[in-house]
């Protein structure tokens, strides 16, 4: 009896298996499936971009302004005028986020709802859509303080109340103070409790050990947050439309108060507003490939950065 | 005890009191306040852009002549230069009332919005006369013409505020032509078309890449899988607009062989491209925070590690995936880039995944640098913007407070 009820349930749990392994493949190959057309997806798009602006990428094509109505020539000054963006966007965001982050992890308490509160203005200002930020950039920056600032000072001559690089420079830090808040955060955080409690022993005032013991442990984590900050506003397009990047300009930008040149803009334009799409197909490649390989290099800059921090606090 | 004794002598209540320490208080005081500047930022971006878009609400005479004081002094820093010495023109606001017009409209308006490639300018071709301005306005706006224009459309304004609000709901997006219409609900329904298309695309694929990521992945695979899916995130929007634009709408075309290159099927596709990081990212690590002792007692009952994520890990983790496909919808409502260079642009309002389409983002990007400062036009799309901004906030709440709740509660045994 015994025995004939063991084979019967070995012989159910058997088939059950296979059935189950089957399933279990399949469940298993779909998942893998999903990460394989990613991962694919994600190299076929570099791979076209890499292909496709290969020809035109050169030192040539960096170093020299656009000719004859931008159908030839390079993309120096939209290269120059995003470096100026991220370098005055640092300036404005990096202190202010590093403050914050110092506010959320040294000074909060843990049941605070004054720091609850940042902290959701802080997760609601990285999901608001960046086209918005260029739209309060237009009626805060420009119509409200610069608009206000001429004014005032200028006697209505208009200066500060259109469009330019500081405005832009200033929506865009908007835009990536949310990046460098978590990531100084995230810094501040592996920076052991010993080292805050032995220095407070000795005397040290708060102020002192933040001073002395917490900002210096955390300055690759200010880096990092900086690098994927300037990342992220060398490749972002929507809150710069109109608030200071211009189609063309003859010269660079000589002042805050002038226009500039941006390379997501220039993609933007050149992709659709152009003159001649085709003719400057590979132009428009090679601009991508540019801006591709900035975003990128400094990503993984700081993913290495980053995985460095985490490797020495465990 | 006797030791004890001197040493407690000198620690007196004044002593023990907290000195007080100007550079201290500063600090804290700065600091705390810097960081009070988060949250008063938020609350600047709604009045701002929401302010912008008032002279909407202004209904009736009442508010009339407010609204002329109003307009008028905002208006005299934008005339650039120009003295606003000319008189007020009073515009013929066509005499006829919209919804006799509207009959005779349906014929023409197709032809005007019919121009899918027109990348990302202006779908409407009856005011284009007047040389296009992308990005660099108040260059345009240095002649004497356009202060002339600015005051026509303040006037203009005014009584055209309940005028605007009836054409809200209708279908038809007409902004730039004698009698403008703002048709929200067509800008809305090729908002959603493309975002379901997109997370239809963008949900599966990325939550399944996370259950693989976090259930059966090995620890070395995962450490080379996380970071090249997170690679995604840092492709500039315009460089996945850019790619759809060039590689994938020819693509698509021949292999479907649809009739306009640009349509919300290549915008969701791209768009699912933008979404797809967010997702991967935040089920991914709604799946790691899954208690491991779930994992382990499932195991051990005898179920194979497939039944394990597909029964056990993956509805543990229900509240954080449902999160992340809010914020995913929240990125492709309102992205914009991808938006302008893949969609086609023009209002068109059918079933049919293969036509072009306008969303809310987009119609900002590309008419903002066309409108006049204080024209219903610009004030129109500022509330688009405020709009935009409250649904974001809205999904960002609930993903806060109602999942995270909802997690803990779970996890808690509760």
């Amino acid at each position: 009896m015994n025995k004939v009820i063991n084979e019967s349930e070995d012989h159910f749990f058997s088939s059950k298996k296979s059935i189950s392994d089957i399933k279990g493949t399949f469940f298993v190959g779909i998942t893998q499936l999903a990460v394989i057309l990613i991962i694919a997806i994600l190299f076929v798009i570099l791979g076209i971009i890499i292909y496709q602006g290969r020809s035109k990428f050169s030192w040539e094509f960096i170093s020299s302004f656009p000719t004859n109505g931008m159908t030839e020539g390079g993309i120096f000054p939209a290269l120059i005028g995003t470096f100026i963006l991220v370098i005055v966007m640092s300036i404005a965001a990096v202190p202010f986020g590093t403050i914050t982050a110092l506010y959320l992890t040294e000074y909060a308490s843990e049941n605070s709802k004054f720091a609850a509160a940042v902290r959701f203005s802080v997760r609601t200002l990285a999901v608001v859509p960046s086209i918005i930020f260029g739209l309060f950039g237009l009626g805060f920056f420009i119509q409200f303080l610069g608009a206000g600032a001429d004014t005032a000072f200028n006697g209505g001559e208009l200066r500060w109340g259109q469009p330019n690089i500081l405005w832009a420079s200033l929506t865009m830090s908007l835009l990536t103070l949310p990046v460098i808040i978590v990531s100084v955060e995230e810094a501040l955080k592996t920076i052991p409790r010993e080292l805050r409690e032995a220095s407070l022993a000795l005397g040290a005032t708060k102020w002192q050990t933040i001073k002395n013991v917490v900002l210096p442990g955390s300055v690759s984590g200010i880096m990092t947050g900086t690098i994927l900050a300037v990342s992220r506003g060398a490749g972002e397009v929507a809150p710069i439309l109109f608030t200071g990047a211009a189609y063309y300009l003859a010269t660079l930008p000589g002042s805050l108060s002038d226009q500039f040149m941006n390379l997501g803009y220039h993609i933007y334009i050149m992709s659709t507003q152009s003159s001649d799409v085709e003719k400057t197909m590979p132009i428009q490649f090679a601009t991508t490939l540019v801006l591709l390989i900035l975003t990128l290099s400094l990503n993984v800059v700081a993913v290495l950065i980053r995985s460095r921090i985490r490797r020495n606090a465990k | 005890m006797n030791t004890q004794m001197p040493i407690k002598q000198t620690f007196t209540e004044e002593s023990l009191k907290k000195q007080f320490r100007l550079s201290e208080f500063l600090a804290e005081k700065i600091i705390s306040s810097v960081a009070f500047l988060s949250i008063a930022i938020i609350f600047l971006i709604f009045i701002f852009v929401f302010k912008e878009s008032l002279p909407l609400f202004s209904f009736g005479s009442d508010a009339k002549a407010k609204t002329e004081i109003n307009a008028t002094t905002e208006a005299k820093p934008e005339t650039y230069g120009a003295e606003p010495t000319e008189e007020l023109k009073p515009e013929s606001y066509g005499a006829e009332p919209t919804e006799e017009l509207k009959p005779e409209s349906y014929g023409d308006t197709p032809k005007e919005d019919l121009k899918p490639e027109t990348y990302g300018s202006e779908p409407v071709s009856q005011e284009d006369l007047k040389p296009e301005a992308y990005g660099d306005t108040p260059k345009e706006d240095l002649t004497v013409a356009s202060a002339d224009e600015t005051m026509d459309a303040v006037s203009e304004n005014q009584e055209g505020a309940d005028k605007t609000w009836s054409t809200f709901f209708t279908t038809e997006w007409v902004p730039v032509s004698e009698n403008p219409r703002f048709g929200l609900l067509a800008l809305l329904f090729g908002t959603l078309k493309v975002t379901i298309i997109a997370m239809l695309i963008a949900g599966p694929l990325a939550v399944l890449a996370a259950l693989y990521t976090s259930c059966f992945a090995s620890k070395r695979v995962k450490e080379i899988i996380k970071p090249i899916i997170e690679m995604l995130a840092a492709f500039p929007s315009v460089v996945i607009g850019f790619f759809a634009l060039m590689v994938l709408a020819t693509f698509f075309q021949d292999v479907f062989g649809y009739e306009s290159r640009l349509n919300a099927f290549i915008g969701g596709v791209a768009m699912a491209l933008a979404a797809i990081p967010i997702i991967y990212t935040i089920s991914e690590d709604a799946l790691a925070a899954v208690p491991k002792t779930y994992t382990e007692a499932s195991l051990a009952l005898g179920a194979s590690k497939w039944q394990t994520a597909f029964f056990v890990v993956l509805p543990a983790a229900t509240p954080g995936i449902f999160a992340a496909l809010l914020l995913g919808v929240g990125r492709v409502f309102g992205e914009t880039m991808i938006a302008l260079m893949a969609t086609g642009n023009a209002a068109l309002s059918s079933l049919n995944p293969f036509e072009s389409v306008r969303t809310f983002a987009a119609t900002i990007g590309s008419e903002m640098a066309e409108t006049v400062f204080g024209d219903t036009h610009y004030s129109v799309l500022f509330f688009i913007g405020s709009l935009l901004f409250i649904f974001s906030f809205a999904l960002n709440a609930v993903a806060e407070f109602y999942v995270k709740g909802k997690l803990l509660k779970k996890f808690q045994g509760k």
